[in-house]
């Protein structure tokens, strides 16, 4: 099957679907590649390096689209401003688009394909299952997404993010604030802890607090009992007090830090506002709110999508477009993922491409199918992240534990007693005093082998070794009896006794000289 | 030499004993732990051997070159084996050790009975011993020749197998008993024989994973045959050292017992990894696709990581990886990459064999930590590296109480950023359980032989990177 790639038509789009490094993966896949003229330019991909790859490169708009089964894009069809006609047009009637489709806001845009008889593959519907994680493409992007809003905010920000004492003075760290612990938050995270700010983050669902914990920043928590947690690893509409109760903390907090990096989003509604006008109001001078969620509204109402505003002395960024401003590395992250999903589709590596609706992934993704609607697919049912309900029902059955050892021990102990003194009673007074050095001597050495570390446990085993060789005693005193039977015993006693001995403890001397520190 | 001033060397031999034990907690005092038994060892010899001139019933030239003579050949074989040993083969040398301690208690308890008197006391410790010693003596031998592959390490399992070991038991009490009503060499020799075989066939039915937990027991086998050949001689020193010896290798067995969740005595009765445990529904079969990654992907992996675990078990010992694996931890060190292993308990044959082999290959020892140390750390680390290793990593241990394994302490890999398994197949583990992280989404295959894989890497990773100025 061929697959074209087109050139993104969206204003100011600078991601390219396909890399030569892509390429060359999904050749092996058995397809057939080509790409439009000046197609990843703006990625800092040339015509040249896809020929290299084996990548057929035309000028031919409407070849792309028209002679290719496949089409791969980054964003979905939409006018095309040069040849006057909308995409969705070109597309060959039976063929497959893979792209970001958002099918929830995009209605007439499905039935565009639909009318065409073709089938969408819509990369923002792949299901947050972990199986599908490597084709997820709204993860990848947010992860970018995260880490160039650091970037855009330290840009923006006239100080330092690491605290120095430096000879001019001390520089107090910066401290950013991180609403909403998903993808692009913790990428966020990341990389303001790598620039040395302190970072707090707060999010609705609890059981992320590890991983923000995990990636070094404080995880604000509020006094509130509530469940954030919505099907598919996305957040859910919080009750009133909980909202209340948030903005209290997002109130104190606007006082104290330098940044704000808001992320959250709830599928299908405009983004909730979570920093209030007087919040803005409330920061320091200089400050910098990055706004992950401008285009469906902004979590600041302030906030204008696509630009960089100053309001109240505070710097409010609205980008939209964070991933294509990194267009180099989410071209290669997006590139991978569809690579990823056409090695799912085409199980066999022929070529040939199968929808499978059985497979939850691939039904999940696919919004239209040989001309027909098939959005929404039936709705994901495991949590992306499992709550942490085994920590909870472990400790009930140690409990009754200690009562049950107790009983045993003691139980152990009076028998232990009867035995001995029953051998007491019947033993000769030489055994016994020999049976006290034998208890003594069994209680010392459990005293001291338990401080051996267990990485010295193959020293201590040839070590005990050796001298359990000390049997050779026994050998010597009787090797000068008179009787030949017994002198050739104990001899091959001896013998055997003594490899035993200068074994044991020359190799032990051997290893433990091999240990050595760094 | 009176018998007060052999005391007297027998008592500070004890002391040096145990001394030399305790010194074996740390790495540090280790070494002069180990020269303190030697000293030990020499006193007690050269007490004895004097003792025994002043009592020869022969002329005493005679007796000291027959000591002599004999003391020279064993110290040079010794020596020559301790020489040559390599350190992979550990585990097959000290279970060679332990059979001639048992072959020794087992001489000596019939020269005991040769040489003294027929009382009814005596007369059970020699048999003890005798027993304690025969066993040691064929168990260790199998356990020897299983861990020297020249014999089949899958458990032996005889129909009724537990029943043959009981009737061996009962009919040795039978001949005990008799042997005390009537004191004759036949009963000692018939029990001697069956004894022979219990040890044969209990070491026999226990399979080659659970070698670590048969290696300790032995070894405090050999301590008790010790011990039970001080009792029929009348000897304190032979007590204390086989009281000292038995106790370290019962707190071993227990100790690697532990680390498998499993009970002494399921052990100890064997039959493991070929019929016993029935495994749940879960664990069969292939349970997903696992990803694959090639030498370079893993290079490039590697580079990009801050911080890396090396979890290395038996397969890294077999297939002889500990050096380049070294060199492998050498190069990313010198990166600046912070490198550690973590090592389970019951990885490879013998408890801390994966420490003398890593310490063979010049790896530091304070970055060889043990489970507990490091288990908290596997969120924080780029990669893990598993290098023959199977059991100790499989998260069903924790997650699926069907699994054979369930409740065993293990490494949990899996938390890190991404794990690279080192495998030559897809092939179960030692418990024989599939295990489920070779199909997780962090989990990426490197199959083929650990130690050509690990060499192509350390090729393939310049020894420096550019260092920046």
């Amino acid at each position: 099957m061929k697959i074209g790639v087109p050139k993104e038509v969206h204003a100011g789009e600078q991601r390219v679907a396909l890399t030569p490094e892509t390429a060359g993966r999904i050749q092996k896949l058995g397809f057939d590649l080509c790409i439009e003229s000046g197609a990843g330019a703006a990625a800092q991909f040339s015509d040249e390096a896809y020929r290299e790859a084996g990548v057929e490169v035309t000028d031919d708009t409407r070849r792309v689209w028209g002679e290719s089964d496949i089409v791969l894009k980054v964003r979905g069809p939409e006018a095309h401003p040069a040849l006057g006609v909308d995409e969705t047009e070109l597309l060959k009637a039976g063929s497959t688009l893979i792209s970001f489709i958002w099918p929830a806001q995009n209605e007439a845009l499905l039935e565009k394909i639909r009318a065409r008889g073709a089938t969408a593959i819509a990369m923002d519907m792949v299901p947050r299952i972990s199986r599908a994680q490597k084709m997820d493409a709204l993860s990848s992007m947010a992860n970018i997404g995260g880490y160039r809003a650091i970037v855009e905010a330290a840009n923006n920000f006239g100080r330092f993010f690491t605290g120095q004492i430096t000879a001019a003075g001390k520089v107090p760290p910066a401290k950013v604030l991180v609403i909403g612990a998903g993808v692009a938050g913790l990428a966020a995270i990341g990389a303001a802890g790598a620039l040395g700010a302190i970072v707090r983050a707060f999010d609705t669902r609890p059981e992320v607090k590890q991983q923000v914990e995990s990636m070094g920043a404080e995880f604000l928590e509020l006094d509130f009992e509530e469940e954030g947690s919505g099907g598919g690893g996305y957040a859910k509409v919080m009750s009133e007090e909980f909202i209340k109760a948030e903005m209290e903390l997002f109130a104190e907090q606007a006082k104290d830090v330098d940044i704000i990096v808001t992320t959250a989003l709830i599928p299908g509604k405009p983004a909730p506002e979570l920093i209030t006008e007087d919040m803005v109001k409330s920061m320091k001078p200089g400050s910098v709110i990055v706004d992950l969620a401008a285009e469906q509204g902004g979590n600041c109402k302030l906030t204008v999508a696509g630009e960089v505003v100053e309001r109240h002395g505070v710097k409010l960024i609205g980008y939209t477009d964070l991933p294509s401003r990194m267009a180099a590395q989410s071209s290669q992250l997006y590139g991978t993922n569809l690579w990823h999903m056409l090695t799912d589709l085409t199980p066999e590596k022929d070529g040939a491409i199968n929808v499978d609706m059985e497979d939850d992934v691939i039904r999940g993704a696919t919004v239209v199918k040989d001309g027909e609607i098939t959005f929404p697919p039936p709705p994901p049912k495991t949590p992306a992240i499992a709550p942490h309900k085994a920590e909870e029902a472990k400790p009930a059955p140690k409990e009754e534990k200690p009562a049950n050892v107790g009983l045993k021990s003691a139980v152990t102990l009076v028998i232990g007693g009867i035995v001995l003194a029953a051998l007491g009673t019947v033993a000769p007074p030489a055994f016994m005093g020999h049976f006290t050095v034998f208890v003594l001597a069994c209680f010392v050495g459990w005293q001291v082998i338990w401080n051996v570390k267990p990485a010295l446990h193959t020293p201590l085993m040839s070590v005990t070794n050796a001298i359990s060789g000390i049997i050779v005693i026994g050998a010597l005193l009787q090797i000068s009896n008179p009787s030949s039977l017994v002198v050739v015993l104990a001899g091959v006693s001896v013998l055997i006794a003594t490899i035993n001995i200068a074994g044991g403890f020359l190799v032990t001397q051997r290893m433990l000289r091999m240990f050595q520190k760094s | 030499m009176t018998s007060g001033l052999t005391t007297v060397a027998y008592i500070g031999a004890s002391i040096l004993f145990i001394l030399s034990l305790a010194g074996l907690s740390k790495q540090t005092t280790a070494r002069r732990g180990n020269l303190l038994g030697m000293g030990g060892m020499v006193i007690a010899i050269v007490a004895t051997i004097a003792l025994a001139l002043d009592q020869s019933e022969r002329p005493v030239g005679v007796t000291a070159a027959l000591i002599v003579g004999v003391l020279l050949i064993g110290a040079l074989v010794g020596t020559w084996r301790a020489r040559s040993v390599e350190m992979t083969q550990m585990p097959e040398l000290i279970a060679i050790l332990h059979s001639f301690v048992g072959a020794a208690a087992v001489l000596i308890g019939f020269n005991s009975y040769l040489t003294e008197g027929h009382d009814a006391v005596h007369l059970i410790e020699v048999f003890l011993g005798v027993f304690i010693g025969a066993v040691t003596f064929t168990g260790s031998i199998v356990a020897f020749l299983k861990l020297s592959a020249r014999m089949k390490s899958s458990p032996l399992t005889l129909p009724g197998r537990h029943a043959l070991n009981l009737a061996g038991l009962v009919v040795s009490l039978g001949l005990g008993a008799w042997f005390v009503a009537a004191p004759s060499v036949l009963p000692l020799i018939l029990m001697t024989v069956i004894a022979l075989a219990i040890g044969f066939h209990l070491v026999a039915a226990i399979g080659g994973g659970d070698m670590p937990v048969v290696v300790s027991m032995l070894n405090s086998y050999s301590g008790w045959a010790a011990a039970a050949a001080g009792f029929m001689l009348g000897n304190d020193l032979l007590i204390v050292v086989g009281a000292l010896v038995g106790s370290s290798g019962a707190i071993l067995s227990y100790i690697m017992c532990k680390a498998m969740n499993r009970k002494f005595l399921a052990v100890i009765l064997g039959g493991f990894g070929g019929d016993g445990a029935a495994p749940s529904a879960a664990s069969e079969g292939p349970q997903g696709e696992h990803t694959e990654v090639s030498v370079a992907e893993t290079v490039e992996l590697l580079s990009a990581a801050r911080s890396v675990v090396i979890a290395p078990g038996y397969g890294m010992a077999v297939a002889k990886a500990q050096y380049p694996v070294a060199e492998l931890v050498t190069r990313l060190r010198s990166r600046g990459v912070k490198v550690r292993f973590a090592v389970h308990p019951v990885a490879g044959r013998l408890p801390g064999h994966m420490n003398v082999l890593l310490a063979e290959a010049r790896v530091p020892y304070d970055i060889v930590l043990e489970l507990d140390e490091i288990n908290e750390d596997f969120a924080d680390t780029d990669v893990v590296l598993v290098i023959g290793a199977n059991d100790t990593v499989n998260p069903a241990a924790l997650e699926d109480p069907g699994s054979p394994i369930a409740g065993m302490p293990v490494l949990e890999v899996w938390n890190a950023e991404q794990v690279v398994v080192f495998k030559r197949s897809m092939a179960t583990g030692y418990a024989g359980v599939q295990n489920p992280l070779f199909f997780r989404d962090n989990t990426a295959m490197l199959f083929g032989d650990a130690k050509t894989q690990v060499e192509a890497i350390v090729a393939a990773m310049p020894a420096t990177e550019a260092v920046d100025a």
